[in-house]
């Protein structure tokens, strides 16, 4: 081989390899994975027979790592509910599912960003730290109505 | 004279002119081209101004509806025929004719792309398809629909095995003899469409086909998203590929030098043969119902296609440099100005070289878990895949419609030609500079992608987006007249006058070029084994994971 050609893909491939490890350990070291991943599973015709889909809202936590769990159903063409009001500083841990077609649940500006499909359940973590009002949008095509589809999520003031 | 040997024959002879019959096979699949992009260039106008909030569609067309033509026939339609015409081409041309029988079947495939294709498009124009390209589940259009993209995919399968036996013959015509470089990179670039596309065809024969039309009554969501992907990804490679054997072997031909290695390009396609395929789910970071870990794996996979992108680049930067000394360019970067900037069939792919600077980084960040969360279905996104394949790739197949068009019918480019083809090049790079920026910048701060106009209950934030929205319109507009300028082009381009002296079908020899192959990269059975053993290891358990938890089934529905 070319000595250049040597140096740049020793270069390259050094690089790749950095790359992947620094990903590697932020996803093992500080818990990164991906949102929505693992399998939990729900009959998306029977979506509001469920217990925790019922009445979806902010509930507190049963758990000691989460303040509280928040539950939302996606359907053509909304979010339920359609506002939330969550206490700045808490940890909440999102559910989100849908009874008919694919959705997308997308917390502007934020990283929480996750696709919802019929049958399953989306879950990820987040900290409300930052106080505001954020909107929720539908980021998946999911028919006529999709850009109608919005929900708010005010975080005030805070317990402490 | 009999074809003998790869280095020096009459196959790789300058003059070599393709075969008129194959031309005319060739040029059937080019008119499709250009139809495809006039009528995909004109959704993609109206899309870009009705979500600039100043324009209403009329006719009571639907903004989805017209988003389905734009995907389907600019991103399947477009592509799948110029690949299939460009790679027809580019066997007839390095290792000879075609016979009959692999021409027939190069023209079945042709007719059943062509059916196919008017089965889909009937079915968007009647509003009975506005699923958008990927066609997500359980979003149900009628059963025509996608008959007719099974169709478009059969008659790639079958163009395809026509190139591929055409290879296969003029190996067994030359036992020991290392195989043209351009048959073997289309041979390489067919065997990963094989494998891909199984995931699509099973998915529509026995699951979107069944269930739209009722014979079967709920489909697996889950299991023809990731079915999609498996294909999808691989479907970037497609469209790349080609674009990748135009730079390989015919622009250092165009610059009049050797190219500069021959063992390597054999090398860099054969890893993206590997990684291409088992890479699919990270298209699927964000979504439920995958385990942590298979997405993390495939990450990895992902990233290993960076390894061939190097080889490219930097046998790339050694053609541009060798031939920048030879006009005696000195200094670091003396040789780019040296460039034959006045040459459209050079200027338009180098000016597609260069949107790959910003979307290869850009594919780096989407393919990493963490950062694809923050632009995940956003219209950044879709300002990626227009810096990718919408520059890149397309603007290296116009520069090779630049030289086949007037090759196959017997014509040449002439200096206003060339002019127009440079102001083609200009064009759709401002167009397209203008739009990407702006869906970029937008998609960061979270504009949605696949959304008409909306000012989503007037939340300050979306009404920030307008501004950026207004811009991607103005470089809609742009490239609106890019594509009028490409269409003017490719039609004088096939019927200009006739010449004594036929434009070149530039194909390059390599420094390298009587070096041996090394042993392995020509044995097919050995990547396929590779190839398929890299797929199982991505997919088995994700697949099978899909059936044992027992995911239920979706009915079909229809929100348009
Ligand atoms: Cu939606
Ligand atoms: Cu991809």
């Amino acid at each position: 081989m070319h000595k250049y050609e040597k140096i740049w893909l020793t270069f390259g491939t050094s690089a790749l390899v950095i790359f992947l490890v620094i990903l590697g350990i932020s996803a093992v070291h500080q818990g990164h994975s991906p949102a929505a991943s693992g399998i939990e599973t729900i009959n998306p015709e029977h979506v509001r027979d469920d217990a925790r889909f019922k009445e979806p809202g902010l509930y507190e936590s049963d758990t000691d790592e989460y303040d509280y769990e928040l539950y939302f159903v996606a359907s053509a063409f909304q979010y339920e509910p359609r506002e939330v009001e969550i206490p700045k500083g808490s940890r909440v841990r999102i559910h989100v599912t849908t009874p008919d077609v694919i959705h997308g649940f997308e917390i502007a500006q934020t990283n929480v960003n996750m696709m919802v499909e019929p049958g399953l359940i989306s879950k990820y973590t987040a900290n409300f730290n930052k106080e505001g009002e954020f909107l929720i949008i539908c980021n998946e095509y999911c028919g006529v109505g999709h850009t109608d589809m919005t929900s708010l999520i005010k975080v005030t003031g805070g317990e402490e | 004279m009999s074809v003998q040997n790869y280095t020096g024959n009459m196959i790789f002879d300058k003059n070599t002119i393709i075969d008129p019959k194959d031309g005319r096979l060739v040029l059937a699949n080019m008119i499709w081209v250009i139809v495809a992009l006039l009528i995909g260039g004109t959704a993609g106008l109206l899309q870009t101004l009705v979500r600039s909030g100043q324009f209403e569609l009329p006719f009571g067309i639907g903004y989805y509806q017209l988003l389905t033509l734009h995907g389907v026939i600019l991103a399947l339609v477009l592509t799948f025929f110029f690949i299939m015409g460009f790679q027809t081409a580019a066997v007839s041309r390095v290792c000879g004719p075609l016979n009959k029988t692999e021409r027939r079947l190069g023209w079945i495939g042709f007719w059943f792309m062509t059916v196919g294709t008017l089965m889909a498009a009937a079915m968007i124009a009647t509003n009975q398809a506005s699923v958008l390209y990927t066609f997500y589940a359980p979003l149900q259009a009628h059963g025509l629909f996608y008959v007719g993209l099974t169709l478009v995919v059969i008659g790639t399968w079958l163009t395809a095995t026509s190139q591929i036996i055409r290879y296969q013959r003029w190996r067994s015509e030359n036992k020991g003899q290392k195989s043209p470089l351009l048959a073997f990179m289309v041979a390489v670039n067919n065997v990963m469409w094989y494998v891909c596309t199984l995931g699509v065809a099973s998915m529509t024969l026995f699951q979107f086909i069944p269930w739209s039309f009722g014979w079967i009554e709920t489909i697996n969501v889950k299991l023809t998203r990731t079915l999609f992907w498996y294909f999808g990804h691989a479907l970037v490679y497609f469209w790349l590929l080609p674009a990748y054997m135009v730079w390989y072997v015919s622009i250092p031909k165009i610059v009049g030098i050797k190219g500069f290695s021959d063992k390597l390009a054999r090398l860099s396609f054969v890893l993206f043969l590997f990684f291409s395929i088992p890479v699919g789910i990270h298209h699927q970071l964000v979504e439920p119902g995958i385990d942590a870990f298979w997405k993390g794996l495939q990450v990895i996979l992902t990233f290993m296609v960076i390894v061939p992108s190097l080889i490219t680049a930097f046998s790339l930067f050694a053609t541009f440099e060798t031939y920048g000394r030879k006009q005696g360019a000195t200094g670091l970067l003396d040789w780019f100005k040296k460039l034959p900037w006045k040459d459209a069939r050079f200027v338009l792919p180098f000016v597609g070289m260069l949107f790959f600077i910003p979307g290869g980084l850009g594919g780096i960040i989407n393919a990493s878990g963490q950062m694809n969360q923050l632009v995940h279905n956003t219209i950044w996104i879709v300002g990626h895949f227009h810096i990718t394949v919408g520059a890149p790739v397309i603007l290296t197949y116009f520069g090779a419609m630049m030289f086949l068009l007037p090759h196959i019918t017997g014509k040449r480019i002439s200096s206003s030609m060339n002019t127009m083809g440079l102001w083609l090049a200009y064009t759709w790079a401002l167009g397209m500079g203008i739009m990407s920026m702006a869906m970029h910048i937008v998609g960061l701060k979270g504009a949605p992608r696949r959304s008409t106009f909306s000012e989503y209950g007037g939340h300050e934030l979306a009404q920030e987006w307008i501004s950026y929205q207004m811009m991607q319109a103005v470089g809609g507009v742009f490239l609106f007249i890019a594509i009028i300028i490409a269409v003017t082009l490719f039609v004088q381009l096939i019927m200009g006058p006739p010449s004594a002296e036929v434009e070149e079908f530039p194909v390059a020899k390599f420094l390298d070029e009587d070096v041996k192959n090394v042993g392995w990269i020509e044995n097919w059975r050995l990547l396929v084994i590779i190839t398929v053993f890299l797929v199982l290891i991505a997919y088995t358990m994700p697949i099978s994971q899909i059936f044992t938890e027992n995911i239920a089934g979706s009915k079909g529905y229809k929100f348009w």
